[in-house]
């Protein structure tokens, strides 16, 4: 069972995931300008390397995130978890994110 | 449009919902009465959105993973980089959502009643974490998940929020509730071997 | 007692605790510490059970869980276990066991007889034999071939034990607590890791519990293993296991294991407490120091009792205080047989001689046996094992200069015991599993660990260094190493434990013992004891083209018993190899598989039995369900009520009483089920309109609109109602079964292809409990819920939402429908579902409202021609296969599924079209998944032109209906079709439009 380091939630086992295929496959901007073809290759065709392979996970039971992962498809070593550029970015200092947000009367309340 | 009628526990066939676990010292399983749960979306390095839920929360949103902040009336989780729960009492969450919405205005936002969507099982006693070990894959040892944190996982195939209350150790288990019955006879059976008891109403 | 072949001290079991057991009848004593294998040794008795193929007598040949032949049935009735290996069965007080593949009894067996007629089952007899015809296999062959081989009986009662499952995480999982296992737990241990530290045996020191005189840090073996086990003990953060097999080896260190909790005690003696767990354990770094096992040599007739290995025999009398054998005859080709033959000696037992395959010998083993008057004879092997159910003596010959043949004349010498070795195998079984490659020694003449792939290392016996001093080293070593590669520094320096060393001398591989006559010609020189594979059998697989390995070992079944060949495969693979002239490491060795010893269906179980067996979501009303007496239809993982009898019903009366209350007056389903996600943000409307395929962008606030949602390829997925909440706000309904498929769907859009779109989604399936109150009256129970809702037609038209509080709870209340008739879908809160559900019960009895299931859901809505996907969809099927090219927009310029509309296969005339078919006999209710054909007297292979999807009685209509998917089938209106079925019968169908009832739709709107 793969151990996916979840760029959110951090490391959890494989049964909390859901595959998602092959990565960086961007939808065309508008499909009604492709052939039959290369519309033919975006639905249907996939790279499947033996070797690195970049491809998209969704933490189902976690926190439902999609993002990419790296993985060695013949020793299934995981190289790179990165989330989308887009996504929000994981958060080390609660203090700090939080600024000055939160009121004074808050600090009764740190981390129970 | 906040009503005060009695609030059906998710494995009522088996448990009444009780409102606070007895000091005991074994091993002990009950629901806790349905609480208020309001789910909260929303951007949180958008500093209008965190002033606006500071604000109506009165304590520090927990951004960092797997994390809880709590106050005396409210506990929020976190659940993701843009998403939390926020417990409340029962029937509480009518007025906090109100208050929320009108905190954060035209701020995009999600705030949403989810007070029906899950069941909150409480289990505490030394054997809790053997206990959990048996369907949780989630390494719980109290250098790597300690009071105060949550996890969105999985328990006996089972989608959870696990939260750690104490080192007693104690956990709260919220569950979708139409998984609730499932869990509990689960719960039930691995506590089995240590004695385990189920609070009394 | 009557241990005829108990040494008068030494041994580790515990002498004073006498303990009886059933042996095949006949009651034995053993003492505590023995093993079922060493308890019968000490009582004399070697013959066990008889071979798989040829009924073979057999005895014991080893001392652990390589154990090939001594496979044994214990206890009786539902506590029976067949194929246990007896020489890992600790004895109990009233422990019952048998022999397998032996009838009427082991020494006297019937299927011996199969010997003698050997010749049909020679390699690949499977493939020869029972070939053809294919049908004969199941009914005839296979049971013939278990019933005469044996592989022991399977319980016919339920299990009465328990089973479970345990997660762990540590920094370091140690396999094996022999010298190079406990040294690297001691040394991870000492650096505050977590560390578990598992071995298959009930006392840990592995290797050195069979051993004798062997000291470390000048201390005996055993008073270092206990003290290392003390100190680990005083580490909190380290478990230990003994009892418990490493047995798979999984990716990113995962591994599984085998505990076995009770199985040394009385069955039944530990109620509550599981009798085997499963570990599931992932490790930070994995130390391997599993050992290895002894090789038998392979010469005639080496299987019979009193053939034993050398290395097991050593234990027997070392750490059981059992001697095998009163006069002992050694076979060798390396110097580790030579303490077998000094510790029997020692423990009075007659070795008469050492016979070495060597040219030579003079290391100091050998020096040693020498000292003690044992003749040892070079050169030589035994060329005949005189004896059929037990050894009488050998007959020992010359070796002929290039070790191919004997020469020289045979000299007898009496024995009851062949203690042999042919050098060891490193058990790298859960290396290779890692995926970690192997290596060819050739000095070792065995396969090793080389390169590694996941997060382990490998140290002493199971790495190919077999002295002691080496084990401790690189046990020492691998411990710290992975301390550190754990990110853990070592709070001291490493305190390698010392041994002393002893020189070994080079083994003579000689993979196939030459002996009296040619190899197939007499006797039998057997690789693969369990199997029951010769030597003879493998050169004829050669022969006949088997060059591959793994081919040898799927036409021979070499190395694939309950075994998995720990004793046989290098054997095998280097005489394919000498057959083929090529060098061992060029032919390869197969892949090792989990799990590493057979495991219990129980363990595999675990707790998942009985009513945990799978998950079962019930929705908020179930009490009240389960009080009517609701019959229940699994639909997913949910309990859903199928139908509702009433008194004595049966299920086709439930269904028509039901669909004519819901026609005629009202009736209630519980739709709780259907998955709902909330959706918020600016662009939420934007968002809707490039999922599904009709227009959302103007829907009003408080409007309902059902959708369909397709892939790219333009295939449906899925389907549902949606409302506008508010503005910014919608509520999408989706199928039950479909309900986390299609949140992670639209995420997946939002999250990667359009992260600028402002829209949030909550789940909120379980928010909301929902009862869909369907029929003419509808209106009525739901103004006496909700007294201050205005339900005209005007204020509240179909396809539109209103909030309400209904009996007390505020609510959401759809006028939606899925049976064609007037219909309101109320939802409340799930934590008061249950409270509203008995008040609208109440209010609608004067309606005789009636609560009904998914069947007469399903029959009303395929009345209506309302579809289900998953039905009348599988994944091949577009909007307009359907008919349902109004759902898809012509003006949208795109929304996900639209450019393959375009494509050519879309459109194709010959596609499937749901239509409706009328049987000809209206009484006659086809079976759903039966397929159509134009012409029933055409000769086969009929072409098929499509499948009936669904298929009902209709009360309604008073006679059966059925939805199909046809090819061309809205041009086939009126024609007949038929429906070729079991049995012959052929029925005849006329073909219509899928509508059935209230085509106009009068009544929803109502
Ligand atoms: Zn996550």
């Amino acid at each position: 069972m793969l151990l996916i380091n979840c760029p959110w939630c951090g490391p959890r086992d494989e049964t909390e995931f859901s595959y998602g295929g092959e990565a960086h496959r961007v939808r065309p901007a508008d499909p009604s300008a492709l052939t039959d073809e290369q519309w033919a290759d975006f639905l249907f065709m996939r790279t499947n390397p033996k070797g690195a392979h970049k491809e998209r996970w969704v933490h189902s039971h976690g926190c439902r995130r999609w993002f990419n992962v790296e993985r060695h498809t013949v020793t299934h070593q995981i190289l790179n978890v990165y989330p989308p550029a887009s996504a929000p970015q994981p958060v080390q200092d609660i203090e700090a994110a939080n600024g000055d947000a939160a009121p004074a009367s808050s600090q009764k309340g740190a981390r129970s | 449009m906040a009503n005060a009628l009695p609030r059906a526990g998710a494995v009522a066939r088996f448990a009444p919902a009780v409102t606070a676990l007895a000091s005991s010292a074994g091993l002990v399983l009950a629901e806790m009465v349905p609480p208020g749960q309001v789910n909260l979306r929303g951007n949180p390095s958008d500093p209008r959105f965190l002033r606006a839920a500071g604000s109506v929360l009165n304590c520090l949103l927990p951004v960092g993973a797997n994390t809880v902040q709590s106050t005396d009336d409210i506990t929020v989780l976190w659940l993701g980089p843009d998403e939390w729960l926020i417990l409340t009492a029962p029937g509480g969450e009518t007025e906090l959502i109100e208050r929320l919405r009108a905190a954060l205005g035209d701020v995009h936002a999600a705030v949403t009643d989810v007070s029906g969507n899950r069941a909150r099982l409480r289990l505490s006693g030394p054997e809790a974490r053997m206990v959990l070990a048996k369907g949780c894959g989630l390494d719980l040892h109290p250098q790597r998940f300690k009071a105060g944190q949550c996890a969105q996982t999985t328990m006996a195939r089972v989608g959870i929020i696990l939260h750690q209350l104490d080192d007693r150790p104690t956990y709260d288990i919220l569950v979708r509730r139409s998984f609730a019955e499932y869990t509990w006879m689960w719960l039930k059976d691995a506590m089995a071997e240590y004695g385990g008891t189920i609070a009394a109403g | 007692m009557t241990n005829t072949h108990r040494t008068p001290t030494g041994g580790t079991v515990d002498r004073s605790k006498t303990i009886s057991f059933t042996f095949n009848g006949k009651s034995y004593q053993g003492h505590a510490g023995d093993t079922l294998a060493s308890a019968l040794l000490a009582n004399g008795v070697h013959l066990v059970g008889r071979s798989f193929k040829y009924h073979r007598p057999r005895g014991i040949l080893s001392a652990g869980s390589e154990e090939p032949n001594a496979l044994i049935q214990l206890e009786r009735g539902a506590h029976t276990e067949p194929n246990l290996r007896a020489t890992q069965i600790e004895i109990y007080e009233g422990l019952t066991a048998s022999s397998q593949n032996a009838w009427p009894s082991v020494e006297f067996d019937v299927g011996a007889v199969n010997n003698l007629f050997s010749k049909i089952f020679v390699a690949g007899f499977y493939y020869k034999t029972f070939m053809h015809p294919q049908s004969m296999w199941m009914r005839v062959y296979e049971p013939i071939i278990r019933r005469a081989a044996g592989l022991g009986k399977s319980p016919q009662e339920a299990d009465p034990d328990i089973y479970d499952k345990m997660h762990a995480h540590c920094e370091v999982l140690v396999v094996g607590a022999g010298p190079a296992g406990l040294a690297a737990a001691l040394e991870a241990a000492r650096g505050g890791a977590r560390v578990i530290l598992a071995d298959e045996q009930p006392r840990f020191g592995g290797s050195l519990l069979g051993s004798r005189g062997e000291t470390i840090d000048g201390m005996p073996a055993l008073e270092w293993v206990a003290k290392a086990e003390a100190e680990l003990r005083s580490h909190p953060e380290v478990t230990l296991l003994p009892r418990t097999t490493v047995t798979g080896y999984f990716d990113h260190n995962y591994l599984v294991m085998a505990e076995r909790r009770t199985d040394h005690l009385p069955r039944g003696s530990k109620p509550g407490v599981s009798r085997q767990r499963l570990w599931k354990v992932r490790a930070a770094q994995v130390v391997l120091a599993t050992g290895s096992h002894e090789r038998p040599l392979v010469f005639a007739d080496n299987d019979r009792p009193g053939v034993m290995l050398a290395g097991a025999a050593r234990t027997y009398v070392n750490q059981f205080g059992v001697l095998p054998g009163r006069r002992v005859v050694v076979f060798t080709n390396n110097d580790s047989a030579y303490q077998a033959a000094l510790d029997l000696h020692d423990s009075g037992a007659a070795v008469p001689a050492i016979i070495d395959l060597r040219k030579s010998v003079d290391g100091p083993l050998a020096r040693k046996a020498r000292a003690q008057g044992i003749r040892i004879i070079t050169n030589s092997a035994i060329s005949e094992v005189e004896g059929g159910k037990k050894v009488r003596g050998v007959q020992v010959q010359a070796l002929a200069a290039d070790g191919e043949t004997v020469t020289g004349p045979a000299e007898s010498i009496a024995c009851d015991l062949i203690a042999m070795s042919g050098g060891w195998n490193p058990a790298v079984h859960l290396f290779s599993q890692s995926m970690g490659k192997l290596r060819y020694d050739e000095a070792l003449a065995a396969f090793v660990p080389n390169l590694s792939v996941q997060a382990e290392r490998s140290a002493g016996a199971c790495k190919g260094s077999f002295a002691l001093p080496a084990c401790l080293a690189e046990g020492a070593e691998a411990g710290r190493a992975a301390l550190a590669a754990a990110g853990l520094d070592a709070a001291e320096p490493a305190r390698v434990p010392t041994a002393e060393a002893l020189e070994e001398q080079p083994l003579r591989p000689l993979w196939i013992v030459p002996g009296k006559k040619p190899v197939g010609q007499k006797g039998k020189h057997f690789v693969d004891y369990q199997n029951d594979v010769t030597a003879a059998d493998v050169l004829l697989a050669s022969r006949e083209g088997y060059q591959s390995v793994e081919h040898l070992k799927r036409y021979t079944t070499t190395g694939m018993g309950t075994d998995q060949g720990k004793t046989s495969n290098v054997n095998a693979l280097a005489i394919l190899a000498k057959s083929l002239a090529s060098p061992i490491p060029q032919v390869g060795t197969t892949t090792f598989r989990p799990p590493y010893t057979p495991l219990t269906y129980g363990t595999i179980a675990g707790r998942d039995v009985g009513e945990l067996a799978d998950v079962a979501r019930v929705t908020p009303i179930h009490a009240w369900h389960v009080e009517q007496g609701a019959v229940f239809e699994d639909v997913g993982q949910w309990k859903r009520p199928w139908y509702f009898p009433r008194g004595a019903e049966t299920m086709e009366e439930a269904v028509r009483r039901e669909c004519r209350a819901v026609r005629t007056s009202v009736g209630v389903l519980d739709a709780s089920t259907l998955g709902k996600i909330d959706i918020q943000g600016p662009d939420a409307a934007t968002f809707l309109n490039r999922m599904y395929t009709n227009a959302w962008l103007k829907l009003d606030i408080g409007r309902c609109r059902y959708g369909v949602m397709c892939k790219e390829d333009g295939m449906i997925m899925d389907d549902g109602v949606t409302t506008r909440l508010g503005p910014n706000h919608f509520i999408m309904t989706t199928t039950t079964g479909n309900a986390a498929k299609v949140l992670d769907w639209l995420e997946e859009y939002l999250q990667t292809e359009w992260p600028e779109l402002k829209v949030y989604l909550t789940s909120v399936t379980e928010q909301w409990s929902t009862a869909s109150i369907a029929g003419p009256k509808a209106r009525e129970v739901v103004a006496a819920l909700a007294p201050d809702l205005d339900l005209s037609a005007e204020a509240f038209p179909f396809m539109s939402m209103k909030e309400a509080v209904v009996a007390g709870v505020p609510a959401r209340i759809f006028r939606i429908s899925f049976t064609g008739e007037l219909s309101y879908e109320i939802n409340v809160p799930s934590h008061q579902a249950l409270h509203v559900w008995r008040e609208m019960m109440r209010v609608g009895a004067r309606y005789d409202i009636t609560p009904y299931g998914t069947e007469t859901m399903h029959v009303l809505r395929a009345e209506k021609g309302y579809i289900i996907v998953g039905q009348e969809t599988d994944g091949t099927v577009t909007p307009f296969d359907l008919g349902m090219d109004w759902i898809v927009s012509k003006q949208k310029k795109d929304f996900v599924g639209k450019r393959s509309y375009a494509r050519p296969g879309a459109v194709d005339d010959g596609r499937k079209q749901l239509v409706g078919l009328l049987p000809e006999d209206p009484a006659f209710v086809l079976q759903e998944g039966a397929q159509i054909v134009e012409d029933a007297d055409n000769r086969t292979p009929i072409p098929m032109l499509g499948h009936v999807t669904s298929s009902y009685y209709s009360e309604t209509l008073g006679r059966s209906f059925a939805l199909a998917l046809i090819k061309n089938g809205t041009n086939r209106l009126d024609q007949a079709v038929y429906a070729p079925l079991d049995g012959g019968r052929i029925v005849k169908c006329t073909v219509t439009k899928p509508v059935f009832f209230d085509p106009e739709g009068v009544r929803l709107h109502g």
